[in-house]
């Protein structure tokens, strides 16, 4: 019975006018089905930022750039202008879009793989340039996309496909903590980290991403939002056993908060 | 009006990209170049435009896709380890079908090798360099004049082709000095709105930038689209020199530099009485197969002079098609052949053949 009243709610001949709209995806995501898995934190992160984008009203004077990684396809859903980066190349990219339009809201949006492994050159150097947009950093400890290989930020002791015994910090070093690394260059002006496993979570994530957006006008430096986001199908996990796992190990190892905000 | 100026190669390259309306110009240091970036750093802010020291090479050519992905002219120059460096970021420009322009000012290798001049990149410049199925048109200049009027139609042949161009030069054309002349120049207005990330006005679907067709079928389609555009090139850009090949028994195919010192060899060799012309390739992709096919009838005997242990003599022979015999003379290492020693050792592979 259940399961038909399910099919009776989606039903498409539903008449909308006796109900009150409470809740609408933004215009500013493409109206697609996304391949993320199902419990993934991508798909929430990317309509959290498309959200601003269309609060701010800013779909025209906003360009994206999309890393290799999981999120890879992420201009198939932000219905914006959009380039896809090499791996790793995404604040090299967007460093070139931002100077040659200096008055466009400009974002990087980048796995824990491409941005702190195989790109960490190119974002200390565009943060220590000060350049004017905000990098959007998903940290969810594993490679995603090649199923579960270890990142920088994988934990201690922490299981993947390469570190089959578990992170060995003798011989792979402690995790990257890299909002506090970056969050040193006088360039980066708003480095803050987020969680979006709770409702509290998602509205402060939202904040920090309107902040991060806000700030680019003033012309001062980099943003940077760090969310901790989590890998049901890399880390084993079921969503809620994720979204445990994230309140019991990962906060701890990457503590919540702003580490930076503008003077 | 014409501006005759004195410069280095190098430098003729860099005021070429000021005068061909290049809005950004992304690169790093390395000999036998960095004056291109010198130069644009002192003269680009005074026209408004952007200039940078990118901490890599890959973060110049990726500054370089993401400045030609939002539709401006952008270009970026190196010699050959940072060239190697940038093969990633080629093969995603010609993927994602941006135009710019690249320029190498090539010197010996293999590794970190020598700041002198080479031409040992020709395999990787016109054989791919980077992954996949991609080819660019590659301009060979000989001259500080051809350092200077390249960058006008390299940049020209990548906007209309929507790939990137590259300028395969050498340390000595790169450094030495002669006069150039500027002409007028206007840069064509072409409409890249239909493609260009500048923003998604409320009139248009959203562009994006990829070179990722991750189904089968879709990146078939892709690859055809591309190849039907590099026959087009093959086509239509096809551009090179010949001096004396019209009764010529003997001909030295060699560009850029090797093409300069072959002029002085034919001229001595010419002098003994040996009937020899030149053919100077400008386009080493698309390359002159067909006129070399033309000519060889009436070959005894192809000399391929280049500074490397031989590269393009393949496309020689593939070009005469085993119709004439193709000999190969190089230098490594940095040096540089006189003409004298291209001549003696032409003399010896006539008398060879002649059974002296």
């Amino acid at each position: 019975m259940e399961t038909n009243q399910a099919t009776d709610i989606l039903a498409t001949n539903l008449n909308t006018d006796e109900y009150e709209m409470v809740y609408e995806k933004p215009k500013t995501l493409v109206d697609v089905a996304m391949h993320y898995c199902p419990g993934c934190a991508h798909s929430l992160v990317h309509k959290l930022i498309m959200e601003v984008v269309e609060e701010m009203d800013i779909q025209e004077q906003t360009i994206g750039v999309a890393p290799v990684g999981c999120s890879v396809f992420a201009y198939d859903y932000m219905n914006i202008d959009m380039q896809e980066a090499a791996h790793g190349r995404a604040c090299a990219v967007a460093t070139a879009i931002r100077r040659l339009m200096p008055d466009k809201y400009v974002f990087t949006y980048q796995g824990d793989g491409d941005l702190a492994a195989i790109g960490i050159g190119e974002t200390i150097h565009a943060i220590n340039r000060g350049e004017n947009f905000l990098i959007v950093f998903m940290n969810n400890a594993v490679y995603g996309m090649t199923s579960g290989q270890m990142a920088p930020t994988t934990l201690p002791n922490m299981w993947s496909t390469t570190t089959p015994c578990g992170r060995d910090t003798s011989f792979y070093g402690e995790p990257i903590k890299v909002s506090e690394l970056i969050s040193q260059l006088p360039g980066a002006i708003y480095v803050t980290r987020q969680v979006v496993n709770s409702a509290n979570g998602v509205r402060r994530t939202k904040k920090a991403l309107q902040n991060a957006f806000k700030y680019q006008k003033t012309h001062k430096g980099t943003c940077f939002v760090e969310v901790i986001g989590n890998c049901p199908s890399n880390w084993k996990m079921t969503p809620v056993e994720c979204s445990d796992f994230i309140d019991d190990e990962m906060i701890k190892a990457y503590p919540l908060g702003d580490v930076k905000v503008p003077k | 009006m014409t501006e005759i100026k004195l410069m280095k190669g190098n430098e003729a390259l860099a005021e070429a990209a000021i005068q061909a309306g290049c809005d950004a110009y992304f690169g790093y240091p390395i000999t036998p170049q960095s004056e291109v970036l010198e130069y644009l750093a002192r003269e680009m802010p005074k026209h408004g435009r952007v200039v940078m020291q990118a901490e890599s090479e890959v973060a110049s050519i990726n500054m370089v896709y993401g400045a030609a992905g939002s539709g401006f002219r952008a270009m970026t120059s190196s010699s050959s380890p940072g060239i190697s460096l940038m093969q990633e970021g080629i093969s995603y420009i010609a993927g994602a079908e941006l135009p710019c322009l690249i320029v190498n000012v090539n010197r010996a290798g293999p590794g970190l090798g020598t700041i002198q001049p080479g031409q040992g990149d020709y395999f990787q410049s016109t054989k791919g360099g980077g992954h996949g199925d991609y080819r660019m048109i590659v301009l060979a200049p000989a001259s500080v004049q051809e350092m200077a009027d390249h960058v006008f139609l390299g940049f020209d042949l990548a906007d209309k082709y929507r790939n990137p161009v590259l300028m395969l030069s050498d340390g000595a054309i790169g450094q030495m000095m002669e006069k150039v002349a500027f002409k007028p120049y206007k840069k064509p207005d072409i409409d890249k709105s239909s493609w260009a990330t500048t923003g998604k006005p409320k009139t248009r679907d959203r562009n994006y930038i990829t070179s990722l067709h991750i189904q089968p079928e879709k990146m078939e389609l892709h690859n055809l689209k591309l190849e039907e555009k590099f026959n087009q090139m093959r086509e239509h850009e096809v551009r090179y020199e010949e001096y004396n090949t019209k009764e010529a028994e003997y001909l030295f195919v060699a560009y850029g530099l090797s093409a300069r010192i072959c002029q002085k060899a034919m001229d001595i060799a010419r002098g003994k009485g040996i009937k020899i012309g030149l053919l100077r390739p400008i386009t080493l992709f698309p390359y002159p197969y067909k006129r070399l096919a033309e000519l060889a009838p009436q070959l005894k005997m192809v000399l391929s002079v280049e500074l490397n242990s031989g590269q393009m003599i393949e496309d020689v022979r593939l070009g005469v098609n085993g119709k004439v015999p193709v000999e190969f003379f190089g230098r490594l290492g940095g040096m540089m052949p006189t003409p004298e020693s291209i001549v003696h050792h032409l003399e010896t592979l006539i008398m060879a053949r002649n059974g002296n």
